[in-house]
């Protein structure tokens, strides 16, 4: 085999692996887990807000309406 | 530094330090580029001195800027946002403080041996062996702390940011290591072990993916974090992020051989290059739309929230340069491009408008959390650095791409008997102007970070033995 040859096979590889990974993304299994991740960064809040919380809905609200708004 | 200010779980001195030196370094980096800038218009402004002339502080602005502003910012941010989102205090409070004093030891060798002419000749690796030794140890000294702490985490998950800081904490110990492998000759000489088209080839395999993971990834992992903060919503899209990172990693290793268009490279190579370059534009417009989306029915905030603005703007000019850097990448636009201001100008879109401005609004985000208050001493200074900063970046752009097309014409213009039609004297002529409204630019960079220095002074001094935050301001 040369190294054509070997290239070409990675790079199937690769791109079945890609493709595997997005459908992966976007099963609807993953959604619960993902949206949790997604909070992360709001999970131990000990700080306050940003200080124009007044002109927001409210920042509670925001959260609610977590995650992908594109499913 | 008071008791007063210590997180119960959370380490943040070694956090604290790096945010205070990414403002240090950022001033002097780009003070040095300022005086480049300068040196362009009048060039007795190197002194007739070889430590000052614009070959040896040239590479000691591009180590200073990207290594110790870029650098000292990656490290406050990781640290904190691997915390923070972990739940977990950092793996080792000795190996991290080792990693702040090493990281600044290396910085401080680079400005002593640069402009005393030591160089590797390798572009953004020019740092001689004993110095590339130090930077591997710390550098592995801080991929062990980060992962360490993700293996100690509290949560579930990993969150997104901290993928894109572990790929770019792995990626730069490879790239460091294989590009700078050498045979030590003296105490401060060394021959690369690569030769020719291989060295070359190398060297922007490791230049280029110093832009995709230093500059790309690591900038990211903030970017993650710090726009949902700031917008206070959660990431448009996990799953795109996901998407995102994986679709990153796999394409930018492979785009490197478009700084070697037309040389002694193998033109399939330069091909490849190419081909990858245009790919790229996927994943990396797919990361900006998944930042800008993130604000979606919270743009009203960009009115009242310069350090968002800050945030929003810097994913502006990535989507902006990762557009033209794919475009440079076409062999016959890079036939016009290569070797011209254009070049340079492409750079400071990435390097101002992406990283500097991303990491500014990170740090207006992180300074006064960190020391114990919700706000930055003045909000209304923030927004003047933001003015400044934009109009500099705009400066900037503007001027090296009407100077890059310039000479790209000149360098190419020939007369009907095959001669060239300008001398290159010539084109430097012609390129007075634009280096002079480049300077303007550079001057606002600086005079913005200057305020940003006094804005910072004040935000520590303030916060100081004041654990609770104070009332809020109107």
């Amino acid at each position: 085999m040369d190294s054509g040859t070997v290239s070409g096979i990675v790079t199937g590889i690769l791109i079945v692996t890609f493709i595997g990974i997005t459908v992966w993304a976007y099963s609807k299994r993953r959604k619960p887990d993902f949206d949790e991740a997604a909070n992360l960064p709001f999970a131990d809040d000990d700080e306050q807000p940003n200080r124009d919380t007044s002109a927001s809905p409210n920042g509670a609200d925001s959260r609610k309406h977590k995650g992908d708004r594109n499913t | 530094m008071s008791t007063a200010l210590e997180h119960p779980t959370y380490n943040y001195k070694v956090v604290r330090q790096f945010a205070i030196m990414t403002v240090v370094w950022g001033i002097v980096g780009m003070t040095l580029g300022v005086i480049l800038a300068a040196q362009l218009v009048w060039p007795e402004l190197n002194l007739g001195l070889p430590w000052t002339s614009f070959g040896r502080l040239r590479p000691l602005h591009t180590n200073a800027v990207i290594f110790a502003f870029g650098g000292s910012a990656l490290f406050a941010t990781s640290y904190y946002v691997v915390q923070r989102t972990c739940q977990t205090r950092l793996f080792s409070d000795r190996l991290a403080a080792f990693t702040f004093w090493g990281w600044q030891a290396v910085i401080l060798s680079a400005v002593v041996s640069l402009p005393l002419g030591y160089t590797t000749t390798k572009e953004y690796a020019e740092l001689e062996w004993p110095i590339n030794i130090l930077i591997a140890v710390v550098w592995i000294s801080y991929a062990i702390v980060f992962l360490m702490t993700i293996k100690r985490r509290q949560t579930s998950h990993i969150y997104v940011a901290n993928w894109f800081f572990a790929a770019f904490i792995l990626t730069v110990a490879v790239l460091h290591i294989v590009n700078n492998a050498a045979i030590p000759v003296t105490a401060m000489y060394s021959t690369s072990i690569y030769s020719g088209a291989i060295d070359a080839m190398v060297q922007w395999w490791y230049g280029h993916n110093a832009v995709g993971f230093f500059l790309t990834a690591g900038f990211l992992g903030m970017m993650y974090y710090f726009v949902p903060k700031q917008a206070e919503r959660p990431v448009y899209s996990y799953r795109l992020s996901i998407v995102h990172f994986w679709a990153l990693i796999m394409v930018y290793m492979w785009a490197g051989p478009h700084h070697l268009h037309y040389t002694a490279l193998p033109n399939w190579a330069q091909s490849l290059g190419m081909i990858m370059s245009i790919i790229l534009l996927a994943p990396s417009w797919g990361g900006m739309i998944n930042g800008m989306m993130t604000l979606s029915g919270a743009w009203h905030k960009l009115r009242t929230d310069p350090t968002l603005r800050f945030l929003v703007v810097a994913l502006s000019f990535y989507g902006m340069s990762t557009f033209e850097g794919p475009m440079m990448a076409v062999k016959t636009v890079n036939a016009l491009s290569h070797y011209t201001d254009w070049t340079i100008g492409h750079v400071h879109a990435g390097a101002l408008g992406w990283v500097a401005m991303i990491t500014i609004g990170s740090m207006y985000h992180l300074i006064p959390r960190l020391f114990g208050r919700t706000e930055m001493h003045s909000v209304n200074l923030i927004a003047v650095h933001f003015w400044l900063a934009t109009i500099g970046t705009v400066l900037y752009i503007a001027s090296m791409w009407v100077n890059g097309i310039l000479q790209g014409l000149m360098w190419r213009a020939i007369n009907p008997d095959g001669t060239l039609m300008y001398t290159f004297v010539e084109a430097v002529e012609a390129s007075g102007p634009g280096y002079i409204v480049r300077l303007i630019g550079g001057l606002c960079w600086v005079v913005g970070m200057l305020i940003m220095a006094y804005n910072v002074t004040m935000t520590v001094k303030r916060g100081e033995g004041a654990r609770q935050p104070l009332p809020q301001t109107a």
